[in-house]
């Protein structure tokens, strides 16, 4: 009977219902976009940083985990480490932040090809010349490249020598020493990749390069990878909780502004409901059900926008921002939404069971 | 108390504060309802009828006196226990109909018994107050496509449904036409003659008011007097 005086509430007020569940799930949807983006970005990272193909990774001392600082290492670090027992190779590379989350990776090719296999070309080939650049599928789709292209960028003007296939170091990769000369860094580099004869050697060569190398963030490609996430970039946590908290705060005011207006319009059928017998806590079932329906039906209506906001990026901005589908977040979202919806029906609904039956039934 | 009471009132007053006035809406009411009377409560605007009929029906705590309806002293009540009073023992119908705008009829009748902790369901009281009151194929319209006659039926039958002790009735024919108004009212007068209902109603009119076994005269929060 609650039930379906709750549904022919929510039926009764349509535009009200509809913007407060549209409300609910912007909020929602805020909270898994940017949980995917997170989530999205450092799982883009980790599959970058394995696509190499290297075992272990030296970064310069002091760098954080996905830096994007430019070049803070001697290349001859990449020799240093050649040298050592049972590395077959070691690659160094240079990356050099663009503009927004769009770094361009420089890199020895000939190198790179022997520790990782080298790029799969869906279109064109390697690089020939010194202002040719190699771009990954999304970076070519968002900008209409093509091989043979040509594109505007550290001010200067490259022909796409070829299309390849992403997962491998950054969207944008152009000769090491072109890099290091346009920056300014030259004999630089940001890390180096090392590759070893056989993968039970990794803890070995891992243990004897820390001694040697003191200082240096020194991590197996597994290691790297499990530790690429949201709780180790410095400030993201806090960003996200910012973003979650503020998330918490749209939909309270809106769910208070809704219960608040549906209240004082259903005055006078509050009183009604207080005549026949309803007690405070009938009266206020009723508000919490209508609020965790309309938290219901936001979240669910969140996690679909979150499935639009992922297709948005895809089709239109491929290569600034991957998003993931976050299932896990799903349950989370919903009860954070949830809370601060019935904190937002909770003042509203406090008033509706207080409400004076005789005042309430004289209401017009 | 004599055992066929089933309302009895002594020296009731009841004062409203008003910022710093007192306005005194009850100056010490007496009144006997014996069990089945269909007693009429007639006066002018602001004789305190109105109010008699909210500390009857539990609505409002008397400021002094007593009032003991079947056996159930009001004055003593807490609020939560005047709530459940309404559940058991008051049956409500207002001028205005009052009826739930989003529920239909069978929905507005049926909530009144779950608000009682009642199963409606196969419930052969149910079926016997909707014919009894002629609203049986109305029962799934909403309040707003049901006429006034009806609509005040549907409220009657939610009055009912939980077998209250009282039924109050506060001008329930002030919205209607002369038509329905008789037949509302012998609607009442039928639910007190068949079923041995008592019914306290409030009405300015006369002719109402002959539907009544007696009525009282109320005025300036007193009953001045009463015929049969």
């Amino acid at each position: 009977m609650v039930n379906k005086l709750v549904l022919e509430n929510l039926k009764h007020r349509p535009v009200r219902t509809a913007l407060s569940i549209l409300a609910i799930g912007i909020e929602v949807t805020m909270m898994l976009t940017l949980v995917g983006l997170s989530r999205g970005m450092l799982a883009d990272v980790a599959r970058r940083a394995r696509g190499v193909g290297a075992d272990i990774v030296v970064r310069p001392p002091g760098t954080s985990l996905i830096g994007l600082s430019s070049a803070p290492m001697s290349e001859k670090m990449v020799d240093f480490l050649r040298r050592q027992p049972h590395v077959t190779h070691a690659v160094g590379s240079m990356t050099h932040p663009l503009s927004g989350v769009t770094t361009i990776t420089g890199i020895r090719l000939d190198e790179f090809d022997q520790i990782s296999g080298g790029f799969k070309y869906l279109e064109g080939g390697p690089i020939r010349n010194r202002d040719e650049i190699i771009v990954d599928r999304y970076y070519a789709r968002q900008n209409n490249l093509h091989a043979g292209s040509t594109i505007q960028l550290l001010n200067r003007t490259w022909r796409v020598a070829g299309v390849v296939e992403e997962g491998k170091l950054a969207r944008l990769v152009i000769p090491l020493d072109v890099l290091q000369e346009l920056t300014a860094n030259p004999g630089k580099i940001s890390q180096v990749w090392v590759k070893v004869d056989d993968p039970a050697n990794i803890p070995k060569v891992i243990a004897s390069l820390k001694e040697q190398l003191k200082g240096y963030p020194i991590y197996s490609m597994e290691e790297l990878t499990s530790l690429i996430s949201v709780n180790n970039v410095p400030g993201l946590k806090a960003f996200i909780t910012v973003i979650i908290l503020l998330a918490i705060v749209v939909g309270f005011l809106v769910v208070f502004l809704s219960m608040y207006t549906a209240v004082l319009e259903r005055t006078r059928e509050i009183g009604i409901l207080k005549a026949l017998g309803a007690s405070p806590l009938y009266v206020l079932n009723i508000l919490f059900r209508e609020t965790v329906l309309l938290a219901l039906a936001g979240t669910v209506l969140g996690i679909l926008f979150s499935y639009g906001t992922r297709w948005v990026i895809m089709r239109w901005a491929p290569a600034s921002l991957t998003q993931m589908i976050v299932p896990d977040w799903w349950a989370i979202a919903g009860a954070i939404a949830l809370g601060g919806a019935l904190l937002g029906a909770s003042y509203p609904g406090w008033r509706a069971a207080r409400q004076d039956p005789i005042e309430a039934l004289a209401y017009e | 108390m004599s055992e066929d009471l089933i309302i009895r009132v002594r020296d009731l007053r009841k004062i409203y504060r008003v910022g710093e006035v007192e306005v005194h809406a009850l100056r010490g009411v007496n009144l006997d309802v014996p069990r089945g009377e269909f007693l009429c409560v007639a006066g002018p605007s602001g004789s305190g009828k109105s109010t008699l009929f909210h500390i009857l029906g539990g609505l409002l705590a008397p400021t002094s006196g007593t009032v003991i309806v079947d056996g159930h002293d009001l004055s003593k009540l807490t609020d939560s226990q005047r709530t459940a009073l309404r559940r058991r023992m008051v049956g409500f119908v207002f001028q205005k109909f009052n009826l739930l705008p989003t529920l239909t009829a069978y929905d507005n009748i049926a909530i009144a018994r779950h608000i009682a902790g009642r199963n409606q369901d196969n419930d052969p009281w149910f079926r016997q107050v909707v014919e009894l009151l002629g609203i049986a194929d109305r029962l799934h319209h909403k309040p707003s496509k049901l006429s006034g006659g009806e609509q005040q039926r549907v409220a009657i039958a939610r009055a009912i449904i939980n077998h209250p002790a009282i039924l109050l009735a506060d001008e329930p024919t002030g919205n209607l036409d002369s038509q329905n108004s008789a037949a509302v009212l012998k609607i009442l007068r039928d639910l007190n003659e068949r079923l041995g209902q008592t019914i306290l109603l409030i009405t300015h009119d006369p002719v109402v008011a002959s539907y009544a076994h007696r009525v009282v005269h109320m005025l300036d929060g007193r009953i001045v007097d009463a015929e049969s």
